[in-house]
C-alpha cells in the first residue's frame, strides 16, 4: 500500500517508473521484430556502438543535452548496423563475427574519445557512467517527455508500415516479388530499433539494453502465434518489468534500477517458458502425458480386439496379464482397463478377465480402420 | 621508452595473442557472440570470487569466474533445448541477467571495497605494471604478464594437443561425432578456454574489449587465408600489431589503451576488408571488371568467327559495325578491340578485323562450351 501511495506522490519514483514503462513499451514492441528475424543480438551491437556517437556529439557541440547525445548515439548505432549489413553481404564474414567486431571496435573507439575528452577537460567520469549502466534514478520530466515523444513516434511509424514490416519479418522474398522495397523497409526497421535503444541507454545502460529488446519479445512469443498480439504482449511485458523493477529498486537500498528491471524481465521470461499455454513446458508435459495415456488406452483396446478375433469372437474375454505382454508396460494394464471401463468400452467379468463391450468393438474397429 | 611502457606493451601483446588463439575457432564456429556473452556474464563469478578471496589476482577468483562462464554456455544451451527460444535470443537473455546479478552484488555488498563495475567493463592497462609478482623478495615483473602468459600457454597447449579434434569438430561436426571425437566435450573445452581467457584479461582490457581481441584479428585473418593453421598464426600476428600500435595511439592521444587497441583492431579489419587479395572488396571489384572485359573480348571473337570466310565478312567484321550488331557504344567497341589486339586475339587493318589463331581457338572453345 505504502508503495502505491508513493507512486502517486513521490515525483522521482513517478518519473523513474514512467520512464522505465515507456522504455519497456517501445523496446518490447520493436524488439519483437528483431527476435522474429533472428537479429536478437543486433540490439546489443547497436547499444555498444552508440558510445562513440555520444562522444562525437559532445565534441562537436560541447553540449550535454540528452537530445544532442541521443542524435549522436543514433547516428553511430545506425552506421554500425549499416557496416554489419554491407560486410556480411559482400564477404564471407559471418553475421555473428561482424556483430562482435563492430560492437567491440565501436565501443573501443568510444572509450578512446571519452577518455580523450576527460583528460583534456579534466572533467570527472560522470557522463560516462550514465551511459554504461544507465541512471534511471536521475530521470527528470524532460527526459521522460523526450523518451515518450521519440518512442511514440517510432511506434506510430511501426503501425503505419505494419504490413511492410510483417512481410519483412516473415517472407522478404515474397515482398520483393510484390514490388516492395525490402531494403528500404529493412533500413526503416533498423532505424526504429536504433531509436528504441537510444532512448533506453540513459535508463538501463549499454550492456543491459540488449535484454530490454530481446527478453520481452522472447516471453511474448510463448503466449501467441499472432504478430499483433505478440507486439502488444511484448510491450506490456516490457512495461511491467520496467515499472516493477523501478518500484523494487526504489524501496530497497543498494538495488540499481537497470539491473533490477532486467532481473524482473528474466522472471517474466522464465514464467512464460514454463506456464504459457500451448508452448509452455508445463503444458507440453501435460499434453505429452495425455497423449501417452490415450495411446495406451487405444493400444489395449485394439489388443483386446485382436486377441478376441483369434478366437473368432471379438467379445471373447482375456486376462489382464495377457495384455501386458503385448503393448503396455507390466503392471499398468488393470489401470488402463479401468479407465476404458469408465468410458464404457470394456467390462470386467471376474477378478482377472476383461471383455470388450459392443461400443468397445466399434471403437476398436474404427481405430484399426484409421491406422491402416 | 620507460620500463613501465615496455611492461604495458608486453602485457598488451600477450593478452592479444592469448585472445586470438581461441578466437579463431569462435569465428569459424559462428560463436563469436558467445565471447561477448561470456565476458559479461563472468561478472558475478568475479564478484563472488572476490568476496571469497578478497584478492583480485587470486587463482580461486579466476576459477570461480571461469566456472560462471561455463555456466553461461550451459544456461544458453538449456534455454535453447526447450526449442522455445532461438540461440541468439537465448544468449541475449542469459548474459544481461547474469551481468545484472553481478552489478547488484557489487552495489549491495561491495560498496567500500576496491571493485567497481567500471574496472571490470573497461579495464585499465596503465595500472597493470604497478602490481608486481614478487617471489622470495625478487621482483619478477608485472603479475598480469605472468597470469596472461600462463593463460596464453594453456590456450596454445590445448589447441596443439586437440588440433585435429578441434579442426574436424569445427568444419564437420557430424564427422567428428561419427569418429568418436565427442563434439560436446570439445565445445565445452573451448568454452572453458574462452572463459579463462576472458577472466584473466578483464582487468587489463575490460570485458567488452576482450571481444575485440578475440573476434577482430581472426575475422580479418579469415579474409586472408583458407588454411586453419595460417589463420591462427595471422590472427596472432594481427593481434600483436593491434596491441603495440594501440598502445602508441593511446599514448599520443592520452586516452584509454584498451580502447585504442580495439580501435586498431577495427582499422586492421577495415584495411583487410578493402585490400585482401582474394576476399577483399577491391579484389572483388577488379574481378568483376575483368570479367566484363573478358566476356566482351570473347563475344567479339565469336562474332568474328561466325562471319569469317563468308561473303559478308568484309562488311560485318568491321569496328564500326560492332555498334549495330553487338549493340556496343562506339568507344566501348574501340576499347574492346584494343584490348583484344593487345591480348593477341585479333588483328585490325583499316577498321577491318581478323581473328588470329589464338582468337579462333578462343571462339571455338567458347562456342563448344555453350
Amino acid at each position: 500500500m505504502e508503495l502505491i501511495r508513493q507512486l502517486f506522490t513521490d515525483y522521482t519514483l513517478q518519473m523513474v517508473a514512467m520512464g522505465s514503462a515507456t522504455l519497456g513499451i517501445v523496446s518490447g514492441g520493436l524488439g519483437t521484430y528483431a527476435v522474429l528475424r533472428g537479429q536478437s543480438l543486433l540490439g546489443d551491437a547497436i547499444s555498444h556502438a552508440a558510445l562513440p556517437g555520444i562522444a562525437v556529439a559532445f565534441l562537436l557541440t560541447g553540449s550535454k543535452a540528452p537530445l544532442v547525445l541521443m542524435a549522436g548515439a543514433a547516428a553511430a548505432g545506425w552506421l554500425a548496423t549499416l557496416l554489419i549489413m554491407s560486410v556480411t553481404e559482400t564477404t564471407r564474414i559471418k553475421y555473428d563475427s561482424m556483430l562482435g567486431l563492430m560492437l567491440s571496435v565501436f565501443f573501443g573507439v568510444g572509450l578512446v574519445l571519452l577518455t580523450f575528452i576527460q583528460h583534456r577537460s579534466g572533467a570527472g567520469q560522470a557522463g560516462l557512467d550514465t551511459f554504461l549502466f544507465g541512471q534511471a534514478a536521475a530521470l527528470v520530466e524532460r527526459d521522460v517527455v523526450t523518451m515518450a515523444v521519440l518512442g511514440g513516434g517510432a511506434l506510430v511509424l511501426m503501425a503505419l508500415f505494419w504490413k511492410e514490416l510483417k512481410v519483412l519479418s516473415f517472407d522478404p522474398e515474397f515482398g520483393r516479388t510484390m514490388g516492395m522495397h525490402m531494403r528500404a523497409v529493412d533500413i526503416l526497421l533498423t532505424t526504429l530499433l536504433v531509436v528504441a535503444i537510444v532512448i533506453g541507454l540513459q535508463t538501463v545502460g549499454v550492456v543491459l539494453m540488449s535484454a530490454m529488446i530481446i527478453a520481452p519479445a522472447a516471453a511474448g512469443r510463448q503466449w501467441t502465434d499472432g504478430l499483433g498480439k505478440m507486439v502488444a504482449l511484448s510491450a506490456a511485458f516490457g512495461a511491467a518489468a520496467g515499472v516493477s523493477g523501478a518500484l523494487i529498486s526504489s524501496t530497497t537500498a543498494g538495488l540499481p534500477t537497470g539491473p533490477t528491471i532486467v532481473l524482473c524481465m528474466g522472471v517474466i521470461v522464465i514464467v512464460s517458458i514454463f506456464f504459457a499455454p500451448n508452448r509452455g513446458l508445463v503444458w507440453a508435459r501435460v499434453r505429452a502425458r495425455r497423449s501417452a495415456g490415450r495411446f495406451h488406452r487405444e493400444a489395449v483396446l485394439m489388443d483386446l480386439h485382436e486377441l478376441g478375433m483369434q478366437h473368432g469372437d471379438p467379445f471373447h474375454p482375456h486376462e489382464a496379464g495377457a495384455l501386458e505382454v503385448m503393448s503396455v508396460r507390466k503392471g499398468s494394464a488393470v489401470k488402463i482397463l479401468e479407465r476404458l471401463r469408465e468410458a464404457g468400452f470394456v467390462r470386467q467379468l471376474d477378478a482377472t478377465r476383461w471383455a470388450l463391450t459392443s461400443s468397445g468393438v466399434e471403437k476398436a474397429r474404427a481405430l484399426k480402420e484409421k491406422r491402416t | 621508452m620507460t620500463p613501465d611502457q615496455i611492461d604495458i606493451q608486453l602485457i598488451a601483446a600477450v593478452v592479444a595473442a592469448a585472445c586470438a588463439l581461441p578466437g579463431s575457432f569462435l569465428v569459424l564456429r559462428k560463436m563469436a557472440m558467445m565471447s561477448d556473452a561470456i565476458s559479461h556474464a563472468i561478472l558475478p563469478g568475479i564478484v563472488i570470487g572476490f568476496f571469497l578471496t578478497n584478492d583480485l589476482n587470486s587463482p580461486l577468483l579466476i576459477v570461480a569466474a571461469a566456472a560462471t562462464g561455463v555456466l553461461t554456455v550451459f544456461l544458453v544451451e538449456l534455454l535453447m533445448s526447450t526449442r522455445l527460444v532461438k540461440e541468439d535470443a537465448a544468449i541475449g537473455i542469459v548474459f544481461p541477467v547474469l551481468f545484472s546479478v553481478g552489478v547488484i552484488l557489487i552495489a549491495r555488498f561491495a560498496g567500500d571495497v576496491h571493485l567497481d563495475t567500471d574496472a571490470v567493463l573497461l579495464g585499465e592497462l596503465a595500472f597493470a605494471p604497478f602490481d608486481r609478482l614478487v617471489v622470495m623478495g625478487t621482483d619478477l615483473g608485472p603479475r598480469s604478464l605472468f597470469v596472461m602468459g600462463g593463460v596464453g600457454v594453456l590456450n596454445a597447449l590445448f589447441i596443439a594437443l586437440f588440433y585435429k579434434e578441434l579442426k574436424v569438430a569445427t568444419f564437420d561436426a557430424g564427422l567428428a561425432a561419427a569418429l568418436g571425437f565427442a563434439p560436446a566435450a570439445i565445445h565445452y573445452g573451448l568454452m572453458t578456454l574462452v572463459s579463462v581467457t576472458a577472466v584473466a584479461a578483464f582487468d587489463a582490457v575490460g570485458s567488452i574489449l576482450v571481444v575485440a581481441l578475440m573476434i577482430g584479428p581472426p575475422a580479418a585473418a579469415y579474409l586472408l587465408t583458407d588454411r586453419l593453421e595460417r589463420m591462427i598464426l595471422i590472427s596472432v600476428a594481427l593481434g600483436l600489431a593491434a596491441a603495440i600500435s594501440g598502445f602508441w595511439v593511446a599514448h599520443f592521444l592520452d586516452a584509454s589503451i584498451a580502447g585504442a587497441m580495439a580501435g586498431m583492431v577495427g582499422v586492421e579489419f577495415g584495411v583487410v576488408y578493402l585490400l585482401a587479395p582474394r576476399h577483399g572488396i577491391l579484389a572483388g571489384v577488379r574481378r568483376r571488371l575483368n570479367q566484363k572485359w573478358e566476356f566482351a573480348e570473347k563475344l567479339l571473337a565469336i562474332h568474328l568467327f561466325q562471319h569469317e570466310r563468308l561473303p559478308e565478312a568484309r562488311t560485318e567484321n568491321r569496328v564500326d559495325h560492332l555498334e549495330e550488331h553487338l549493340n556496343w557504344p562506339p568507344d566501348f567497341a574501340l576499347r574492346v578491340v584494343r584490348r583484344a589486339e593487345e591480348d593477341g586475339l585479333i588483328r585490325g587493318e583499316d577498321g577491318f578485323l581478323e581473328l588470329t589463331e589464338r582468337g579462333r581457338d578462343l571462339a571455338t572453345e567458347a562456342i563448344v562450351q555453350t
